[in-house]
């Protein structure tokens, strides 16, 4: 990508000899591909709901996959952004609606309730894989009640605060400080 | 040469690029002895300000020792000079520059027709951030090339330490300014929002000026008993109502100054709900900035009093209460840095002793472990409030 980027560029600005390691974790690029899948989904769920009704047999429900459509661009927008551990517990608790709205629509009369089964399958597949990433992304800043470094030595004003005090009071003019 | 790299976002990387060279008459080349990750870069690494490309270089906290000069900076500076670099590039000879505005210094920025498109008017060129301020290579490397170096440059003198020195390139000139943007009178409460590495410089800076009463906010510990070591009175906004807290510390008439040290990304949490709301409107991009803050000052701010915003905003905030602040007759004041307008003046306070501004540095490492210290000062781990890098 950096080579397209360098067409930007001066003669002499510098440019990438060695790339050096990423800081993108394995889960990182987990998390962005479901980011990616959840928004194409999204994408033919909320363009083109009669199609996935008529192949789960579960006609009449295409506002219903609407409105899951709407739930999963948004749950991808967030599993692409930095809040991505949000994103993908969001994604999780969709995989369970998904999981329910399909289960409804498992009965012996439907003539394609084998497309039902092949989606639930596909839904727990994905569903382990948005658990496994909501797992491992973890925020990792510190809890609330973890042990926390002080700096309660660390004035800045070498003479003391008073001095600086006393100090500032000898200023005639505040606003004029700083200009010298 | 080894650089800290920007890749997208949550991708920095020490990289092996080509030295930078020199391409102007008016450049010279230094090594860079120190440099520092700012709060401004966190929003770089986190992609919130648009016009950043892969291989983009950071930093613009950064200082080291000339090693080469061009042949038009006209004896101003010469090989072997140590330096502080300003993270606003200027020409010093523009109608912006002389009147010493010089963060919107209308020479530098190499890409104006960008920014003029997004801003209405470019502003000066900005070493290691976006292409809207020009795009220019940042300090967080082995050597760096200063444009417009016979007046983008501040001189310091042998003998203090870097640690002191490093920061007049930005987070003391700007908590100065964000103090100096007040006009503090000896009766003046100033109250200031994130304590953060800028908002110690603006606390230190406010005492520096005189004022009676300086008020701190922020949630986490160390930066609050940070806060109180350099001579303010803390909030935690995790556990105290910062509206009542500032009324009854001000005797119910509110801060008559405030300064917002926080910015486009405010905390977000469930019991400030427009906190949460910024949030969602920032992910589906219908909103840039979260303006927590700017909504608070606003309506804690004394009738007549002045808000400063040396936090950066980069796009647009919505549902500002324009009511309270017109009714209230309020002034704000912002801007990114006009570095060199305050250094002399600076410079001479740690000279002498009154201030030391290495207090703020909790952790220095080499360069090459940047990247790393980048995911612990946002995440905020071991207590981390300001991260100096050793080329």
């Amino acid at each position: 990508m950096f080579h397209f980027s360098n067409i930007v560029r001066t003669k002499g600005d510098p440019k990438i000899v060695e790339s050096g390691p990423s800081l993108k974790r394995p889960e990182d690029q987990l998390a962005r591909a479901l980011g990616w899948f959840s928004i194409g989904l999204g994408v033919v769920e909320f363009f083109a709901p009669r199609r996935v009704t008529e192949t789960l047999g579960m006609e009449g429900h295409e506002t219903l996959v609407r409105a899951f459509g709407v739930r999963e661009i948004l749950s991808g927008i967030m599993s692409l952004s930095v809040d991505k551990n949000a994103g993908l517990w969001a994604r999780v608790g969709g995989d369970g609606l998904d999981a329910a709205a399909l289960l409804s629509g498992l009965t012996s009369d439907n003539p394609r309730k084998g497309n039902i089964a092949l989606a639930l399958l596909m839904v727990g597949g994905i569903a382990m894989l948005d658990y496994r990433a909501a797992q491992d992304t973890k925020p990792r800043r510190p809890p609330r009640d973890a042990r926390r470094k002080l700096y309660p030595n660390r004035s800045g004003f070498p003479k003391g605060i008073e001095s600086a005090r006393s100090k500032a009071r000898q200023i005639p003019s505040h606003a004029a400080a700083g200009q010298s | 040469m080894k650089a800290l790299v920007w890749h997208g976002k949550e991708d920095i990387r020490c990289d092996t690029v080509t030295d930078p060279e020199i391409q102007d008459p008016r450049d010279a080349i230094i090594k860079v002895t120190s440099c520092a990750i700012c709060g401004s870069d966190l929003h770089l690494f986190h992609n919130f300000i648009p016009g950043m490309l892969p291989g983009d270089i950071m930093g613009h906290e950064t200082m080291g020792e000339v090693v080469e000069v061009g042949s038009g900076v006209d004896g101003k500076l010469k090989k072997g000079d140590r330096i502080v670099v300003p993270f606003t590039i200027i020409c010093g000879e523009c109608d912006q520059c002389k009147r010493g505005n010089f963060s919107v210094c209308e020479t530098t920025n190499r890409k104006r027709h960008l920014a003029d498109k997004v801003f209405g008017h470019a502003t000066a060129g900005l070493f290691g951030y976006t292409h809207l301020t020009g795009g220019y290579p940042g300090g967080q490397a082995e050597y760096l090339r200063v444009p417009f170096a016979d007046a983008t440059h501040i001189k310091v003198p042998a003998g203090i330490p870097d640690e002191q020195l490093l920061f007049l390139s930005d987070i003391f000139p700007t908590g100065w300014q964000a103090a100096v943007q007040c006009d503090i009178t000896p009766t003046d409460t100033v109250a200031i929002w994130g304590c953060g590495p800028v908002g110690q410089m603006a606390i230190r800076s406010a005492i520096l000026l005189g004022a009676n009463q300086v008020i701190a906010i922020d949630c986490l510990p160390e930066r609050l008993s940070m806060a109180e070591a350099g001579g303010a009175t803390t909030i935690n906004f995790e556990t105290e109502s910062v509206l009542e807290r500032l009324k009854e510390l001000t005797d119910g008439r509110g801060p008559e100054k405030c300064i917002d040290c926080v910015g486009m990304e405010s905390h977000v949490i469930s019991s400030l709900p427009d906190t949460l709301l910024d949030r969602a409107k920032q992910l589906v991009m219908v909103e840039s900035d979260r303006p927590h803050v700017l909504r608070e000052m606003i309506y804690v701010c004394r009738p007549g009093g002045i808000i400063s915003v040396p936090g950066v905003y980069s796009g647009f905030s919505d549902m500002l209460p324009m009511g309270a602040f017109m009714n209230k007759g309020l002034t704000m004041r912002t801007g990114q840095t006009h570095v060199n307008r305050w250094t002399e003046d600076l410079l001479r306070r740690i000279e002498d002793g009154e201030i030391d501004p290495s207090f703020v540095i909790t952790h220095t490492v080499p360069l090459e472990q940047g990247p790393e210290m980048y995911q612990v000062f946002r995440d905020k781990r071991d207590s981390c409030v300001k991260v100096v890098l050793k080329p």
